[in-house]
C-alpha cells in the first residue's frame, strides 16, 4: 500500500469551540491508483488533503505514506517527505510571478539541493512531458491558465514524487482547457503516477477510478 | 540550501521592486554615510590635538613669575622672583627633570636686504632637548658661548624663510638690534601652537645674550630674572610628583612661608592636553553615536519592509513550503534579503562617506581621518542591524503554517 491512514481525525479549536474536521477516516490507496475525493465544501476533503500531503499534521490516528509514518515526523521531516515523495498541483496554480516557466519546475529540486545545471535540465525534460517545451522561458503572466496549470504539474512530477495531489486544479480552469488537464493526468496515470484529486465537480470525478465521497468529516 | 541560491532568490526580489528597495536601503545609506564622515571628522579633530601636543613636547611643566604687589597693587607677572639660578636648581635637585630658563622679547632683525620682526627667545641648550626640537642644520649653543654672552643663534624656519628664502642662511650675519649675530643653526618646523600661533617665527640665542646684548633694560643689567622656565619630566615619571617636587624646590629657594601663596605659577601641561585630549574623544565618540541612531532608524525602515514583503508573499512562502522548504529556508531566504538590503546599503554608504569626508576636508577645509577601521565598523554595523531587523519577519515567514498560507488571499 501507498497510503494507509488509520482512524485519521483533525480537530480545529476556534477559541471556545472545536470543530472536527476530520472524523476518524481509514483509507488504503495503493501504487498507480487514480483517486478522486470529493464531497460538499466543509466536508473534511481538504482536511484529509492537507493530512495526505504532509502539510499538516493529525489529531489522532495514524497515517503511513510508502511504509514510513509520517504522524510522528518533525517538521523538516515533514518538508523533506513533501519535497521527494509528494507533487502539489493547486487550484491557482501558484506560480512564482516574474520567473520563467522552467525556473518555476525547478523550484522543488532547489530545496532538494540539487546543482543549478541538473535543475535546468530536469526542469526542461518536465515541460517537454507536459507539451510545454518551448514555453520554457515565459513568464507566467505570458501564459494561458491551462498553460499555466501544466507549468505547475510539470513542477509536480519533477522530483519524481511517489504521488500527485491535486486541489481543484480545474477551478479556475474553463471547460475545454479544463478537459485537456484532466487528459494529462489520465495520461500520467497511464505511465504509473499515483493520483489523488479533490474536486466538487462530478464531471471531473468521472476521470478518476475510485472515488472517495465525504461528508460531515466521515467516509460515505 | 546553499548561500549562493539563497542569494539569487534574494537579489530578484529586490529587483522586483526596485524603487522599495532603493529606499530601504536609503536608510542604511545615509546612516553609514553618517557614521563614516563623523568619525572622520572626530578622528581628524583629536588627531589635530594630538599633533599639536606632539609639537609641543610631552610631559612638561612651565613656569613663569607671579604676583608682585607694589605699594598696595598687584602686578601680575612682573615678579622679579624667578631666575636662572631657579631652572638650575631644578636640574640638580631633581633628577628626572630637564629645565630650561628662557627670557623672552620681541626685536626687529635685518638681514641684508630683509627684515623681520620676529621673537627672540634667550635660553639655555636644554630648551631644544625640552621641547623636542630637532636641529634641521648647524649646531646648538656651546658652554663658551652660554657663559659669555656669544653672538650667536639658531632660527626657527619662519625667519629663516623670510629673511633668506631660498639661500642657506648658515654663517651669515643677522643684526637684532643692530647687534651682529652669526647664524649657527637652522631648526626644525614645528607648526602651530594650540594658541594657534606660529612656533617657528623665533630666534633662539644664549640667554646671556639676550639679557646683556638684546633685551636688557639698564636696571637689570645684574638680575638673572627669567619670564619662564621650562620643565620636562622624564618619560615614565608622573607629572603631578614631578610637579610637587619643582614646587617644594621653588617654595623652599625663594624662602616662602607655609601657608603664603607660590610667587610663581606653576601649570602642567601635561594635564591641560590629557584634559583636551579627552575633550576631543568625547566629541568624536558623541558624533559617531548621533550618526549611529541614523543606522538604527535605516534598520527600523528595513524591517518595515521585510514585514510588508513576507505579508504580500505569503502565498509564495506557503506554496514554498509545499514543495518541501524547510523552517530554516524560509528563515534564511528572508534573513538574506534583509542581510542584502543592509550590505549593499552599506557600501553605497561607504562610498558616500568617503566621498562626503573628502568634500569636508576640501571645502571646509576641516582635518579628516578616513580610517579602514572605521569603515570595516560601519559596514559591520550594517550587516549586523540587517541581521537584527531581518530576523523578526524573517521568523515570522518562518513560522507560517503552510495551509494557511497557501490559502491567503
Amino acid at each position: 500500500m501507498l497510503i494507509e491512514t488509520r482512524r485519521l481525525a483533525k480537530i480545529y479549536r476556534m477559541g471556545d469551540t472545536e470543530v472536527q474536521a476530520l472524523a476518524g477516516v481509514s483509507v488504503d490507496i495503493d501504487r498507480g491508483e487514480f483517486v478522486a475525493v470529493t464531497g460538499p465544501s466543509g466536508s473534511g476533503k481538504s482536511t484529509f488533503m492537507n493530512l495526505l500531503g504532509c502539510l499538516d499534521r493529525p489529531s489522532a490516528g495514524e497515517y503511513r505514506l510508502g511504509g514510513t509514518a509520517v504522524s510522528d515526523m518533525d517538521g523538516d521531516q515533514l518538508a523533506q517527505t513533501r519535497n521527494r515523495h509528494i507533487g502539489f498541483v493547486f487550484q491557482h496554480f501558484n506560480l512564482l510571478p516574474r520567473t520563467s516557466a522552467v525556473e518555476n519546475v525547478a523550484l522543488p529540486l532547489i530545496y532538494a539541493g540539487i546543482p543549478r545545471k541538473e535543475r535546468v535540465a530536469k526542469a526542461l525534460r518536465m515541460l517537454e512531458r507536459v507539451g510545454l517545451a518551448d514555453r520554457a522561458h515565459h513568464h507566467p503572466a505570458q501564459l494561458s491558465g491551462g498553460q499555466q496549470q501544466r507549468v505547475a504539474i510539470a513542477r509536480a512530477l519533477v522530483t519524481e514524487p511517489l504521488l500527485i495531489l491535486a486541489d481543484e486544479p480545474t477551478g479556475a480552469l474553463d471547460t475545454r482547457t479544463s478537459l485537456e488537464v484532466m487528459a494529462l493526468f489520465q495520461e500520467l496515470n497511464r505511465q504509473g503516477m499515483t493520483l489523488v484529486l479533490v474536486t466538487h465537480e462530478p464531471d471531473v470525478a468521472r476521470f478518476a477510478r475510485r472515488a472517495l465521497r465525504f461528508r460531515d468529516g466521515r467516509l460515505e | 540550501m546553499k548561500l549562493g541560491a539563497l542569494l539569487v532568490i534574494a537579489l530578484r526580489a529586490l529587483a522586483t521592486n526596485k524603487m522599495r528597495s532603493a529606499l530601504t536601503m536609503l536608510g542604511i545609506v545615509i546612516g553609514v554615510a553618517a557614521v563614516i564622515v563623523m568619525i572622520a571628522v572626530g578622528a581628524g579633530a583629536q588627531a589635530r590635538v594630538e599633533e599639536q601636543i606632539r609639537a609641543l613636547g610631552s610631559n612638561l611643566l612651565l613656569i613663569t613669575p607671579g604676583t608682585r604687589t607694589q605699594s598696595g597693587v598687584r602686578l601680575p607677572g612682573s615678579s622679579q622672583a624667578l631666575t636662572e639660578e631657579d631652572a638650575a636648581a631644578i636640574n640638580q635637585e631633581i633628577t628626572d627633570a630637564v629645565a630650561a630658563p628662557a627670557l623672552r622679547g620681541g626685536a626687529q632683525v635685518v638681514a641684508g636686504n630683509a627684515n623681520w620682526a620676529t621673537q627672540i627667545y634667550g635660553t639655555t641648550p636644554e630648551y631644544l632637548q625640552v621641547r623636542e626640537w630637532a636641529l634641521l642644520a648647524g649646531r646648538g649653543f656651546t658652554p663658551v658661548e652660554m657663559s659669555r654672552a656669544g653672538k650667536v643663534c639658531i632660527l626657527g624656519s619662519t625667519v629663516a624663510r623670510e629673511l633668506f628664502a631660498d639661500s642657506d642662511p648658515l654663517d651669515q650675519v643677522i643684526r637684532i638690534k643692530r647687534v651682529p649675530f652669526t647664524i649657527i643653526g637652522v631648526l626644525e618646523t614645528k607648526g602651530q601652537s594650540l594658541m594657534g600661533t606660529d612656533q617657528d617665527d623665533i630666534i633662539i640665542v644664549p640667554i646671556s645674550s639676550a639679557r646683556n646684548r638684546v633685551l636688557g633694560r639698564p636696571t637689570q643689567a645684574r638680575s638673572t630674572a627669567v619670564s619662564t622656565i621650562w620643565v620636562k619630566v622624564a618619560e615614565g615619571y608622573d607629572t603631578k610628583v614631578a610637579e610637587e617636587e619643582v614646587r617644594n624646590l621653588l617654595r623652599q629657594r625663594h624662602r616662602l612661608q607655609p601657608g603664603t601663596e607660590d610667587d610663581f605659577f606653576l601649570r602642567n601641561l601635561a594635564e591641560v592636553m590629557a584634559a583636551q585630549e579627552a575633550s576631543s574623544r568625547v566629541l568624536a565618540l558623541l558624533l559617531a553615536a548621533v550618526a549611529s541612531v541614523s543606522l538604527l532608524v535605516g534598520g527600523i525602515g528595513i524591517m518595515n519592509i521585510m514585514l510588508v514583503s513576507v505579508t504580500e508573499r505569503t502565498r509564495e512562502i506557503g506554496l514554498r513550503m509545499a514543495v518541501g522548504a524547510r523552517t530554516r529556508d524560509i528563515l534564511g531566504q528572508f534573513l538574506v534579503e534583509a542581510v542584502t538590503l543592509s550590505l549593499i546599503g552599506g557600501l553605497v554608504g561607504v562610498a558616500l562617506g568617503i566621498g562626503g569626508a573628502m568634500a569636508i576636508a576640501t571645502f571646509a577645509g576641516w582635518r579628516v581621518e578616513l580610517s579602514p577601521h572605521a569603515i570595516g565598523l560601519a559596514v559591520g554595523f550594517a550587516f549586523a542591524i540587517g541581521v537584527f531587523f531581518g530576523f523578526y519577519p524573517a521568523r515570522k515567514a518562518a513560522r507560517l503554517n503552510p495551509v494557511e498560507a497557501l490559502r491567503f488571499e
